[in-house]
């Protein structure tokens, strides 16, 4: 069979306008670019992209329905297995999952999967009263608490609402979505967009609790108390890392938590009609090479910097970061120094800071995770005199549960200990998933973590009324 | 919602409110404080739990106007509602249970002193009160701590009420006549906190400090909040707020503190002129 339509482009703000603002940059689909761009895929009867899916989203099947023009159904097939298209279709890492097993890829350019997912989602949140779930069969009665309302809590959420559990989430902080209100920027994945998800988690009837910090305004050991019969936790990975450099207590220095969460929840972009204020510097150096630093370098840039720099230690080729958000960097003008590696950070008399003294690097013999390992070479330090520098170094998960948990078993670098299959941790009743099981992640595989535990929870709690 | 149920004007810039905060009063203790928030476009700002009561399920909250925020929850009533209040964050404080102590409050820190020293007063500490501020208009507390120490002492910066001075002068003159505690807890301002560490390093007395960085989230996400203690970085939500004032690196916390002082001035112009008040 041959492909009838082609890849389409999706329209995005040209980089020159994009860097001062907000908005998002990629603009989306018109009904013909999407239609277009779906007679591409050639349907196949062994698709490679389902496999490439953590959740195995039907991906010929709706692809066929918005060739067709009927949006509607193609949404449907969607949401079956995915609660959280508009943003997954956004923020997935299509290059290393569905897109990459697609057929068409092998050659030329592979389906532009992701996209359409966006679009579906997009044009039903426009075109579509969200249907409004229908009443739970068999309302089982019983409580379930779910901790933290990142991707993983909101799915957990959904599917044990779902299936007849009162479900409450119990969130630290005053906004729910997790990193996704708190981390990804505007710019990547608009706000509205997560707050309709979080609007349709609670249509099926989960009660959303801002404001409490399981471990500090409640434990888990109180909840069970309270009624509730099974807890989950999805507490992500929220601990900053720094590097233990000279000056990393300067004036100017941020972790990438606080640059985003200044930028992001709090709004400092729109400083001060908002009140919470970022220092931004003319020069910005931000530390590291995933999608956190891709963020953390495109917002400096949009709060008004002039020169942003990407440092990080390997090459290009071994940057974590989406390939899509570093082409979106590169056209921005964001300055990449590969090879490059802190050792100082750099202030004036008053104790802000002035450089970012490095050192640089080359590939030596691979390391354990098959990558070169990169080692400095000796005498070639140098500084960048810049303003402000943003460590984005990874993240690990908060102990703050585990250690007001007794029977919580965790790794130790902090991760929460579980069966695979379940997401069952070490305490009877307790499960977990996510970023704080697995370290920073993924949105679609928090997600699948998420359904993974509330049905695990579903039949742990469906055996133990049998027993 | 965390409805404001109670309020008195302590002085023309200190505000107390008790707030019904039924899961936070349930939890906290003394040392420990909350974040809250007064608005939608609102920053997130740090307070001590100055009181609390379980049955009520209220928490007393003490604080000063000293800009945006602040001013903003002073014009706050009774009745009316908090947006966003979260806690009980930090660390309790590890009060001793018996012996003698010294508890130094200046300015608005006689609140986050209080709950300390009426905890101490409560298990059987001998506590020994200094109580200080710029004027004696702007004395806080003093009733309360009268009640739960054997002696008080006030200072105020113009001599208008008792010691012309800082409550460091009287720290000073206590140890030099040979009065003996086993640990002093000293909270205020941060250049109050500093001169009393520096007072008490030759006597060798454990002198607690409550540290108060600039704060957002207050769960050791963000480490806006980081110190550095004996060399170590730590990050006072989570670590703290009570440190070992010998230990802390006061330069670093006096900069640090002085990160957004620009912002800060722009925000209450930007609140002056939103009102009509722009200065021309
Ligand atoms: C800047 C940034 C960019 C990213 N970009 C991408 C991307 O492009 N694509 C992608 O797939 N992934 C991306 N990720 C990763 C992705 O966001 C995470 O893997 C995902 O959000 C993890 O979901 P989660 O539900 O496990 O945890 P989180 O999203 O971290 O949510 C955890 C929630 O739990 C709350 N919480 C924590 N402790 C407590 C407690 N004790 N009590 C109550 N609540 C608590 C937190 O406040 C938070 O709201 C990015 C991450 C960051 C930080
Ligand atoms: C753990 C902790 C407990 C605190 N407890 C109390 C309390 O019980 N009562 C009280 O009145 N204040 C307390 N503070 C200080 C209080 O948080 C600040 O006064 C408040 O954030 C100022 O906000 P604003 O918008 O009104 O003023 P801003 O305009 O933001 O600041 C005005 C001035 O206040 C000072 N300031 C700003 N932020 C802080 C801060 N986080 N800590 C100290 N000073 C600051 C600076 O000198 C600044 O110039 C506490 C701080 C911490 C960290
Ligand atoms: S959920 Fe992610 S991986 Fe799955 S089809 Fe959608 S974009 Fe691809
Ligand atoms: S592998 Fe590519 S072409 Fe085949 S069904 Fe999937 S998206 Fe379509
Ligand atoms: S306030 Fe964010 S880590 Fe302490």
């Amino acid at each position: 069979m041959t492909s009838k339509g082609s890849r389409v482009e999706m329209p995005r703000q040209a980089p020159k306008e994009r860097i001062k603002n907000f908005y998002e940059v990629a603009l989306g689909y018109t009904p013909e670019m999407a239609m277009e761009t779906a007679r591409y895929c050639i349907q196949c009867k062994k698709p490679g992209c389902v496999k490439g899916c953590p959740v195995n989203v039907k991906i010929p099947e709706f692809i066929e329905k918005i060739a067709e023009g009927d949006f509607a159904a193609a949404s449907r097939i969607v949401k079956e297995t995915n609660s959280l298209p508009a943003i997954c279709g956004r923020v997935c890492p299509q290059e290393e999952q569905c897109e990459k097993y697609c057929v068409l890829g092998k050659k030329g350019e592979p389906v532009a999967i992701g996209r359409l997912e966006r679009f579906v989602a997009d044009w039903e949140a426009e075109n579509m009263k969200i249907d409004t779930p229908p009443e739970p069969v068999h309302p089982t009665g019983k409580k379930v608490a779910v901790v933290g309302s990142g991707p993983a809590g909101l799915t957990c959420a959904g599917d044990l609402a779902k299936m007849g559990y009162r479900v409450t989430i119990f969130e630290a902080l005053h906004a729910a979505g997790g990193v996704l209100v708190y981390g990804i920027p505007e710019f990547r994945l608009p706000k509205s967009v997560v707050a309709r998800e979080v609007e349709y988690v609670k249509s099926l009837g989960v009660e959303i609790l801002t404001n409490v910090i399981v471990g500090r305004t409640i434990t888990v050991d109180d909840l069970f108390e309270e009624g509730y019969e099974a807890v989950f936790l999805g507490t992500g990975a929220g601990l900053p890392k720094f590097m233990g450099i000279p000056g990393e207590n300067l004036n100017g220095v941020y972790s990438a938590n606080e640059w985003l969460t200044r930028t992001n929840l709090m709004k400092a972009y729109l400083f001060p009609e908002y009140d919470t204020p970022i220092k931004t510097g003319r020069r910005v150096a931000v530390v590291g090479g995933g999608n956190v630093a891709m963020d953390a370098v495109r917002c400096a840039l949009r709060l008004g910097a002039e020169e942003a720099y990407i440092i990080y230690r390997r090459s290009e080729q071994e940057m974590p970061a989406r390939a899509e958000e570093v082409e979106n960097a590169h056209e921005e003008g964001v300055v990449f120094k590969f090879l490059t590696n802190p050792v100082e950070v750099i202030g004036n008399e008053a104790g802000w800071v002035t450089g970012l003294k490095c050192i640089k690097m080359e590939l030596g013999e691979p390391d354990a995770s098959g990558r070169r390992r990169p080692v400095p070479v000796q005498g070639s330090e140098f500084v960048i005199p810049v303003d402000t520098v943003v460590m984005a170094l990874g993240t690990s998960p908060n102990p703050i549960v585990s250690q007001t948990t007794p029977g919580l078993r965790i790794h130790d670098w902090g991760g929460l200990i579980v069966e695979e299959q379940t997401g069952l941790t070490t305490r009877e009743g307790v499960y977990a998933g996510g970023d704080a099981v697995t370290g920073s992640a993924t949105v679609i595989l928090a997600m699948g973590a998420g359904k993974t535990a509330a049905s695990a929870i579903h039949r742990y709690l469906t055996e133990k009324q049998g027993r | 919602m965390f409805t404001i149920e109670a309020k008195r004007v302590l002085t023309p810039v200190t505000k107390l409110i008790v707030v019904q905060a039924p899961m936070v009063a349930r939890k906290a203790r003394p040392g420990q404080f909350v974040i809250l928030r007064c608005t939608e476009s609102g920053e997130r700002i740090p307070l001590t739990i100055a009181d609390y009561d379980r049955e009520k399920g209220t928490i007393t909250l003490v604080y000063q106007e000293v800009g945006k925020t602040t001013r903003l929850l002073g014009r706050m009533g009774v009745g009316d509602a908090i947006l966003d209040l979260v806690g009980p964050l930090g660390m309790p404080a590890e009060l001793p249970r018996e012996g003698r102590v010294l508890c130094v409050g200046g300015g608005v820190g006689v609140a986050p002193v209080y709950p300390k020293a009426k905890a101490m007063h409560e298990m059987g500490v001998d506590v020994v009160s200094i109580i200080g501020a710029r004027s004696a208009d702007l004395l806080i507390l003093e009733e309360e701590m009268r009640a739960v120490s054997t002696a008080v002492y006030v200072a105020t910066d113009d001599g208008s009420r008792g010691h012309h001075g800082f409550v460091s002068d009287v720290i000073k003159q206590l140890l030099e006549r040979g009065e003996q505690f086993d640990e002093i807890i000293a909270v205020g301002p941060i250049l109050m906190m500093r001169a009393c560490v520096e007072v008490t390093r030759p006597y060798g007395v454990k002198t607690w400090v409550s540290m108060n960085p600039i704060m957002v989230d207050g769960t050791g996400m963000c480490g806006a909040c980081r110190l550095s203690v004996d060399g170590k970085t730590k990050f006072c939500c989570v670590d703290g707020p009570m440190f070992d004032g010998h230990a802390v690196d006061w330069a670093e916390a006096v900069r640090r503190s002085r990160i957004y002082l620009e912002e800060e001035k722009i925000a209450v112009d930007h609140m002056n002129c939103a009102e009509g008040g722009c200065r021309p």
